[in-house]
This record gives C-alpha cells, structure tokens and sequence, in this order.
C-alpha cells in the first residue's frame, strides 16, 4: 500500500511535464489533462485514507523509501515519504480542494490562449505541495516548500505583460527567500545539534538538546513560517499575489500553501514542545498577523485584496493555536481544513462576480449582485456564514476551539491573546459583512469599464458553479462533522498530541463572547454599509483606514528602507568596485609589472609586447633557477 | 605498457586544435564539425576515464610517469582522483556546446568591414584551451601543472581579445578597444599570479628537491620532509595568490567582469566554467596536500575573503545593467561558495565544493549560452534594450529562467545540493560565518528574478517584437544542459560517489575530521 505514496506525486509532475514540455498539440485537451491527474491523486488519497482507517490509531503510519538523495559523511538525505494522519489530512485538503479548482479553472481560464501552461503549472503546484506534506526529512520537505514557491512565483506572474503581475510575483519569490533563509538555518542546526534533520531522529532526540538550541531552531522554522504562511513581518506579498488568476488565489493564495507554515509547526510538535521562548513567539506573531490581516481587510475595496487580508488573518488564528501547543495543535488543523473550504469557496465566488462583469474587482462597482447571480450569491453567503463564525457552520466550531484554547494557555498571556482572538472575531465579522453587502446588496453600482463596455452581470457555466457548491457543502458541514464526538481530535492525536489547559472561563462563557462580538461586528457594518447606500467613491477615511487601504504601510517602511537604502549600497558598491577595488589591485600591481599604465596604453600595442616579454622572463628565470640548481 | 588514456584525452583535444587550425580557409564548415566531432570524441574518452575510475581504488589512478627534464627531477605525471575524475568530465561535456553555441560567432563579417574572423582559429583555441586544461587536472608534477596552468592563458588571450559580440552599442572601433582592454587585464592579472607562484614553485623544488605531488605529500604526512612554519607559509600564499587571481577571489575579481562581457557568449563560458575552475580544483589539489598546516592557518583571512565574496559579488550583480556583467559578478559570488567550503575543512563543505564547480559550470553555461542566443538577436547587451521577451519567445525565455532558477539554487536543481552542503559544511565549523553566506541566497533570487522581469516580462518591446524564438540548434545546446541540471538535483550520487572518497583523502591530509553534532558530543 505505500507504492502508492509516490503515485500522489507522481500524477500531478507527471501532468506537469507533459502540459508544459507538450508544446502546442496539446492546447485544445491540456485542460482536462491536468484535471484528470489531479483527480486520479485525490483517488490515490482515498484509498490510502481508507487504508489507514482499516488500521489502529497507533499504526496509522505509512512510509516509503526511493532512493538516497545526498550522502556525505555523516549527512544524509534520503528521498523518502511519511504518510500518518497529519500528511493525510492535508493530502485529501490538497488534491480534494486542488480538483474542484481545477474543474473551475477550466471554465475560469476558458478563454485565455496559454491555458495549457496554467494547467501545468497548477499541477506542478500540487506535486511540490504533495511533496511538501509528505516528506519525511526536513530537506526534502525544503524541495517541496520552494517548489510551491516556484509555482506561485509562476501563477501569480501568469499574466506577465501586465507589469503589476510580474512585479508581484517577484516581490512574492523575494519575500519567501527571506523565510527560506530560516528554514536553511534551521535544518543546519539540526544537522550540527542531532546529526540528522530527519523527522525521526530530530524528534525522538530532541529531548537531549539544550534549550537553546531548540530555540533557535524554533524560532528559525517561524521564520520561514512567516515567509510561506504571509504573518508579520512578512506578509506584505500577499496582497499583491492578488494579481495572479483567482483559481490560482483560491487555491494556492487561499486553501493550501499559505497553510504551510501552520504545518510546519505543528509537524516540528516536538521542538517547539520543548522550546517554550520559540512557542511564545509563535502566539506573538499569531495574534498580531490576524489583527494586522483584519485590520487590512476592513480597508480594502478590492474583492480579492479584502479576502486577502482575511486569509492572513485567519491564518494568524491557526499560527497562534500552533504556538500554544498540545492545547492548540489539533485546532490549527482543523480551522485549516475548515478554512481551506470556505476561503476556497469565496474566492471562487469572488472569480465568479468578477467573471460576469468585465473582470472588475472595485466593490464600489458592485452591488445587488444577488438577483443576477444566485448561485453564486448562496454560496459565497454559506461562505460568508461560515467564516464570521455564524453558528453550526463550520468555522464556528474551529474558530471557537483555537479561542478557548488561547485563553486555555492561562495567566495574563491566556487574557492577552483570547482577547485578540475575539477582537478579531468582531473585526472578521465587520470585514466580512462589509464584503457581502457591497457586493450583493444594496443599488447596483456598475460603470462600463475603459473600453465602454456596459457589464451585464450573469451566472457563471456549471463547470464553475458545482466546485462552488460542493464547497459550500465543506463549509456549513465540515466543522460539525469533524467536532461531533471529537473525531477530528481522536484521528489527529496519535500524531501532534494533545492537552486540555486550564482556562480561566468556561467554554460557554467563550462561545457566548464570541457570538456577542460576532453581532456587534455585523451591526456595525449593518450601520455603515447596509443602511446608508455605498458611495462609489472611496471617501477619505480616517488615518487608520488610509493606512490600512497601504496596508498599514508596511510597503512603505519596506521602499524606504530595503528598495531605496539597497538601491543605493549597490550603486555605491559598483562606483567601488570600478574605481577603488580595480584602482588599488592594478596600482599594486604597478609595482609588479606596470599594470596600470600598461592598461592605459593598450591602444597602442604595448601591452602586448610587455606580455611577451613578461612570459619570456618567466621563461628566462625558470631556466636560470634550473642551471643552477644543476651546478 | 597499457594505453595512455589520460594523455589520450588530452592530445586528442590538442591534435584536434592543429586540424581544424588547418583547414583551408574556404572550409570554414567542415573546420566547425572537425571541432566538434574532436570534442565529441574527447567527450568519448572521458567517459572512458570515468568509467575505468574506481572511487574506492587507489588515490591516483590511470596514472602515467615519464622522466622529462631528467636533471631537475621534472616528470611527465598523470593521474586522476575523484576531484579530477569530476572537472574532467564537467570539461568534456562542456566544451561540445560551446562549440556548437558558437557555431556562428567567428563566421566572416558583412562584406565591407575591415575585420576578418578566421573560423578557424576560434575553434582551434577552444579545442586548445580543452587540451590545457584537461591536463591541468591530470597533472601529479607541479612543474607541469605550473607549466600548463601558464599556457592557456595565451589562447584564452586570444579569444577575448579577438572574437567579440557581433554588434556594439558604441560601434566596432568602440568594440574593439574595450576588447584589447578586457584581454589585456585578463592576460596580466593571471601573468602576474603566476609568476607569484612560479617562484614559490621553484621554492617547492629548493625545499623538497622534486615536483611530484605524490612524493611531496607522502614525504609531507610521514615526517621526512619538514618544511619550516614561515617557509610553508610563504610558499603557500605563493601557490594561493596564483589561483586567487584565476578562481577569482575578492579583491582580484576585476578582470572577470571585463573579460566575460566583451568576450561572446560562449567564451565566457569557457571562462567562468571551466577555466577557472583550475584555480579552485588547485586549491584542493597543491595547497591542501603541500602545505596543510599553512592551508589552516591562512583558513579565517580565506574565509573572509569568500565571504566578502559571495555577498559583495551578489550585490553588484544587483546593480549592473549589462547582461554578460551580471552573470559574471554571480559567478564571483559562487566562487565565494566554492572557496568558502574547500576551506570549512569539513567533508560536506570541500565535498560540496567539488560538486559546486560541477553545478555551477552547468548552470551557468545554461544561462550564459541563453543570454547569448538573446543578446545575438537584438544586438545589445544592456537589460533596459528588452522587455516583454516571453510573449513572442516564449521557449527562449522559459530556458533563460531554468537557467536563472538554477543560478538561484533552487531546491531540486543541481546547484541547491551543492549550495546547501557548502553551507551546512562552513555552518558546522563556523556558524556565523555560514549564517552570513546564507544572505547570499536572497540577494540570488533578486538579481536572478530582477534580471527575468526587465527582460523577459512586461509590455512587448518594439525592437524584440520580431525576435525568433530558440532554433533548432540553440535548442540541442540548451535542453541537454537542463536535463542536467534537473539529473544532478534529484540524484547527484553519481558525482558525489566519486568525489567522497578523494574528500576523504584531503581531509585526512590536513588532519581534519568532520565536527560531532552536540547530542552526540554531550554523552
């Protein structure tokens, strides 16, 4: 049965290499190809999710030796796979929510004349993702991690004549480098501390290290968490990752790589266990980037960039149930699953208003899309219902675990971060709110786009909406499925563990804060966007909404700081390199042979005379240390 | 006597450079397949050597041994460790796609311009350079590496100096003025190194009486050659500053960047890929084995000194605006790396090292070779000349990526093995040292993706409108080279299978074992 692990890879690269190396004959059935490989990876998921099933909680581990990847003295890499629960909660998220968007994008990208290409790199994405959830080592797992690097990179610039799109997608690739840096560091720490960065090893030894080093190593696996998972400091790329088609923002932006920082966390249970400095850290980050995301969210009038911030927000909530440990492992998940359906579903809800009026994404341009897209309007609603937390929907039930389980951690750190996890429950609840009413409700605000064309908005084809509603499903189901009789947490448990705190309030003193933020969120936006009509111009706001709209300037600090102080340490190091650093070694070399005056004169030919002549004193001088040597 | 296969491998290329020299001149075609059927068939042999080698058999293997200049102990000696084994292969195959990316580089101008390009000679010196620097790696005498070492400075001369790109911003006159400058500073720059270490080498024969590389360091490791602490010393920096300048080593980087952007395409690449790699592979061969304890104490200044290299390198590459310059400042950078873990004195740093100048001469000759077919379309070398590649070349620009990706170290490509044992190497003797360099991959991703966007993405630009997409010959350079480059990233036990046991070796030599990692240590 693990033959069948590199078979879930295998199909998607497969589908990779044949779409794009493929050329031209296979534009018309390029689409389909690559739907089907992510289909036939989903299959492969099921009958090992049914395999695992069959076995006890304890032997629900599966791995699979290929071949040895790098050995050098004592390091070793091997090229081998890990399926337990984690890997294949997330392998079934992947290629389950990975098919449907595929199924989407082929009504989405219907029109576009590189179509094949897209699909290709749709499946790179999910083989680099397979792989990155299903290594075993901590170096194959950094193959994987860049490589859903490299198919973001690719999919956010897939429109690479719009500037703005390039522009993102490197400011993407540049930013995750800098996470990338963590995680390099990391792994050598592991190799120079346990002699091995393979998951068994690493884990079972972590006990013998010093705190320190487990400190380091955690708060290096956060900094490539940041990077991959877009929290504070290095979020500012995901905003912008917005150019990038929306099947490629539902997904990968959305669903999926944007969670592996989570997963890298929660994998890494037993060093951060250890490492109680590195979990602070964690919930520090945690709790700021979702406040940070809500805060962005609320600003913004672009559809996709306010589903942006929420997603770094809502990933901030699963960071931070990651940094409180065994109490909050099992939540991180499973909000990230429930997450992964309804953030998928409003995206593509969001692709689909956009489909049906001349890709506009200004919500001010919007509104009473309900009577003309019904389909879409129920399911981005359920969506909606689901994310605010509305109750027996899904998010509901993962939200209100990861709020308990903060304020679980105890002490004023168990106030502190509960109370940012409610406040940003009401700010969830705003945003979101806000979205649903500028879009759906309220008069319509449309205006014919640069080239005069009236948009005359109209439901999308069935091969976009039933991707729509089988996610709808996921979100109103999910989380009641996964918490009734703790079968998400018994299911998990083997592998990340778990452990109840002691929270200061009860459970039901939580639920009922949450709910009474939920209701003063969605009053306010009420009060501001359902009452009074949407001005189709954004008025000037307050600081904070103008900073907010620049996210929080953090793009500012970065341009002055990085863009402009870089730009102007290279151009000084090239003025250097050109005149001091080549100055000094030829003047020095004057001393030698004349270099420098030699070099001004080169017109003249005497240079090279005076390189013949300086081979010929080599030549003179060999020979006279050789004869007298032999006298 | 069984058959000289090292010697083979390198008169071959040798012989092959006085044929196609002599070609007529009409025959301008049939000198260019000479050349490259000779490569093919050096390529052949060295296959040959490989496959003979056993990574598990004797240090130095094939080895051939001839008196040459009986009275002062010069002998004619060969043979291969698994260092060797590795540049010569990386040499063999390179040199069939320089030739065959050059096809056209030395073909006679329109008529009406003064300057004539004798095919011939261009393909000549390629195949004469090959020669030299596969002996190079062969050699065991230091006499005759020191001697070779010398001579392919004067093909190398000419090539530069004599073949540039086709157009020029600044006109032909302009062109080749910048030309005569870059061979010139090439040219003395490496004179002048090595006539450093020719007198070091004559210093080695005072002190030890012979030029044979096995002799002087088994006399070295068992104690009946003692050299005095400042005598090694001395005699070191000799050999150091030599392949400093060659390899090149901040602050003696500056005749890389001249001569690669004036040179075409393909002689860059016989530059930065393989040429200089003598320097570094020397570094592993003569100053590890001659002078260990001066190779470890000259380690921290040399360790700085790459450093400096890796990140300084890499920010100037962020600030040219000349194509071939860029490429050569990241090249400075990677010599950083390989410097940087021959000198961790650990078996993943100089194991990484060996299998970096392997990877870099892939990747970068993937991304040079792409940069040219580029830069021959629109006739200019300056970034801000394109824009919106992609759109009408869409094939040429994908390569140009892999290429950058790879230039980048990408996990799952070649160069990320090499880059990250580099690391991991210096890491586990000299963290801070190894943190720094890991800056180094950041600033590839910008000067790499930087690079990608102003040429290859955006608006179309008029002047790249009608740019044909990669030929059929352009293609047979590049695709092998990426298949390569994708082989060495998945599975690069091949290389290091061959490398590891000569690592052993030079680590044995310089009295180094690997650090224990801490757990271990505590107990």
């Amino acid at each position: 049965m693990e033959n069948l692990i590199a078979l879930l890879i295998a199909a998607p690269l497969l589908g990779a290499a044949v779409l794009l190396v493929g050329g031209r004959r296979l534009d018309a059935v390029g689409q389909w190809i690559g739907t089907l490989l992510s289909a036939a990876s989903f299959v492969f998921g099921l009958i090992l999710f049914a395999d695992l099933l069959g076995k006890n909680a304890e032997h629900r581990t599966l791995t699979q030796h290929l071949w040895t990847w790098i050995s050098v003295g004592s390091f070793q890499a091997d090229v081998t796979f890990r399926l337990d629960q984690l890997s294949m909660t997330f392998v079934l998220l992947i290629t389950g929510v990975g098919s449907l968007i595929h199924l989407y994008s082929v009504g989405y990208m219907e029109h576009d004349e590189r179509r094949r290409r897209f699909f290709g790199y749709l499946n790179l994405f999910l083989a680099a993702m397979l792989l990155l959830v299903l290594a075993d080592n901590y170096l194959l797992l950094y193959v994987g991690w860049e490589g859903v690097g490299l198919a973001s990179y690719l999919l956010i610039g897939f429109w690479q004549h719009k500037p703005s799109a390039a522009t993102a997608a490197k400011k993407a690739f540049l930013v995750n480098r800098v996470g990338d840096m963590g995680l390099s560091i990391a792994i050598m720490l592991m190799f120079t501390t346990f002699g091995s960065f393979a998951f068994g090893p690493v884990f079972s030894h972590a006990g013998d290290a010093s705190e320190g080093k487990l400190t380091a190593i955690g708060l290096m696996l956060l900094l490539a968490a940041c990077g991959k998972s877009a929290q504070v400091p290095l979020q500012s790329w995901l905003g912008d990752a917005m150019e990038g088609p929306t099947p490629v923002s539902a997904l990968i932006h959305a669903a999926t790589m944007v969670t592996a920082g989570v997963y890298l966390i929660v994998r890494s249970a037993a060093i951060f266990n250890l490492a109680p400095d590195a979990q602070l850290a964690v919930t520090v980050v945690g709790a700021v980037t979702l406040l940070f995301g809500a805060i962005v969210g609320c600003a913004k009038d672009d559809i996709k960039k306010a589903l942006a911030g929420s997603t770094m927000s809502q990933i901030g909530y699963m960071i931070l149930a990651a940094g409180l440990g065994p109490i909050g492992y099992v939540f991180a998940i499973m909000h990230l699953v429930t997450h992964g359906f309804f953030k998928a579903g409003l995206f593509l809800g969001a692709g689909s208003v956009m489909h049906g009026m001349n890709d506009e994404v200004d919500m001010r341009r919007y509104g009473g899309l309900r009577k003309y897209m019904p389909v879409t309007f129920i399911t981005f609603g359920l969506g909606y219902l689901a994310i605010i937390g509305f109750p027996f929907l899904s998010g509901f039930f993962s939200k209100d675990a990861i709020i308990e389980a903060a304020f679980a951690k105890g002490g004023t750190q168990g106030w502190i971060l509960g109370g940012a996890a409610l406040l940003g429950a009401a700010i969830t609840a705003f945003y979101m709110t806000r979205v649903m009413l500028m879009t759906f409700f309220g008069e319509k605000r449309w205006q014919p786009d640069e080239n005069g064309n009236e948009p005359h908005p109209h439901e999308s084809p069935k091969v976009m909406t039933i991707p729509m509603v089988l996610l709808a499903f996921g979100s109103v189901f999910a989380g009641g499925l996964f918490s009734i009789g703790d079968r998400f947490l018994n299911w998990l448990e083997p592998v990340t563990g778990h452990s109840e705190g002691h929270s200061p309030i009860s459970a039901a003193t939580v639920t009922g804060a949450t709910m009474v933020c939920l209701v003063i969120g969605v009053g306010i936006a009420w009060a501001q966007y359902g009452r009074k009509p949407v001005p189709a111009v954004a008025p000037r706001g307050s600081l904070l909404t103008r900073a907010a709209r620049r996210d929080l300037l953090q793009d500012d600090f970065n341009h002055v700081v990085l863009v402009r102080g870089g730009e102007h340490l290279t151009r000084s190091l090239v003025y250097v390199d050109h005149t001091l650093v080549d100055g000094v070694v030829n003047g020095t070399a004057a001393g030698f042979g004349g270099l420098s005056g030699r070099l001004r004169r080169v017109q003249n030919g005497f240079a090279r005379s005076y390189a013949v002549s300086m081979f010929g004193g080599a030549a003179l001088l060999v020979a006279a240390t050789l004869l007298m040597r032999a006298v | 006597m069984s058959f000289p296969l090292l010697t083979a491998t390198a008169a071959l290329p040798a012989i092959g450079a006085v044929a196609t020299a002599a070609v007529p001149a009409a025959r301008r075609t049939a000198a260019k397949w000479l050349a490259l059927g000779v490569s093919l068939g050096t390529l052949a042999l060295a296959i040959t050597v490989l496959v003979r080698f056993d990574p598990d058999g004797a240090r130095y293997q094939l080895t051939e041994s001839h008196a040459w200049i009986k009275d002062f102990g010069v002998r004619y000696e060969l043979g291969v460790d698994g260092i060797a084994v590795a540049l010569l292969a990386l040499t063999a195959v390179l040199i069939p796609f320089v030739i065959l990316a050059g096809w056209h580089d030395a073909d006679p101008l329109e008529t009406g311009s003064r300057r004539w390009r004798p095919t011939q000679g261009f393909f000549a010196l390629i195949l004469a350079v090959e020669a030299m620097v596969i002996i190079s790696f062969e050699a065991t005498d230091v006499f005759l590496f020191y001697i070779f070492f010398e001579a392919m400075l004067i093909p190398m001369y000419f090539l530069i100096g004599g073949f540039g790109d086709r157009a020029h911003e600044h006109g032909e006159e302009a062109a080749s003025t910048q030309r005569s400058y870059a061979a010139v500073k090439f040219l003395l720059y490496n004179l002048v190194g090595g006539l450093i270490m020719l007198a070091a080498v004559i210093g080695v024969y005072v002190v030890a009486g012979n030029f044979s590389l096995t002799e002087i360091a088994q006399a070295r490791a068992n104690g009946s050659l003692h050299m005095a602490t400042n005598t090694e010393r001395w005699l070191f920096l000799g050999f150091f500053f030599a392949f400093a300048v060659k390899a090149p080593l901040w602050p003696l980087h500056t005749w890389l960047p001249n001569a690669m952007q004036e040179a075409t395409a393909p002689v860059a690449v016989l530059i930065t890929a393989v040429v200089d790699k003598v320097g570094t592979f020397a570094m592993l061969r003569f100053c590890l084995q001659l002078f260990p304890e001066a190779s470890k104490w000259a380690t921290p200044v040399i360790l700085v000194l790459a450093l400096i290299s890796i990140v300084y390198g890499a920010l100037l590459a962020v600030g040219q605006r000349d194509i071939k310059r860029l490429v050569a400042y990241a090249s400075i950078s990677h010599f950083g790396f390989i410097i940087m873990g021959i000198f961790a004195m650990t078996s993943q740093g100089q194991s990484g090292a060996t299998l970096y100048m392997v990877n870099h001469g892939i990747s970068t000759a993937a991304l040079m070779l792409v940069a040219g077919f580029l830069i021959s379309r629109r006739g200019s070398r300056l970034i801000a000349d394109y824009g919106g590649v992609q759109k009408v070349a869409p094939v040429l620009a994908g390569t140009f990526l892999i290429g950058g990706l790879a230039t980048l170290s990408l996990p799952g490509l070649a160069p990320f093995v090499s880059e990250f044992l580099v690391l991991v190497g210096t890491f586990a003797r000299y963290p801070a040292i190894g943190i720094i360099a890991t800056f180094g991959i950041v600033l590839a991703a910008l000067y790499t993706l930087v690079l990608y966007q102003r040429t290859m993405t955006g608006p179309v630009k008029p002047e790249v409108s009608a740019m044909p997409d990669l030929r059929a010959r352009e293609l047979v350079v590049v695709a092998p080279l990426i298949v390569l480059l994708i082989v060495l990233g998945v599975y690069p036990k091949p290389v290091t299978d061959i490398v590891n046991p000569a690592v052993k070796q030079t680590m044995s030599d310089v009295h180094k074992t690997d650090p224990k990692p801490s757990v271990e240590a505590a107990k």
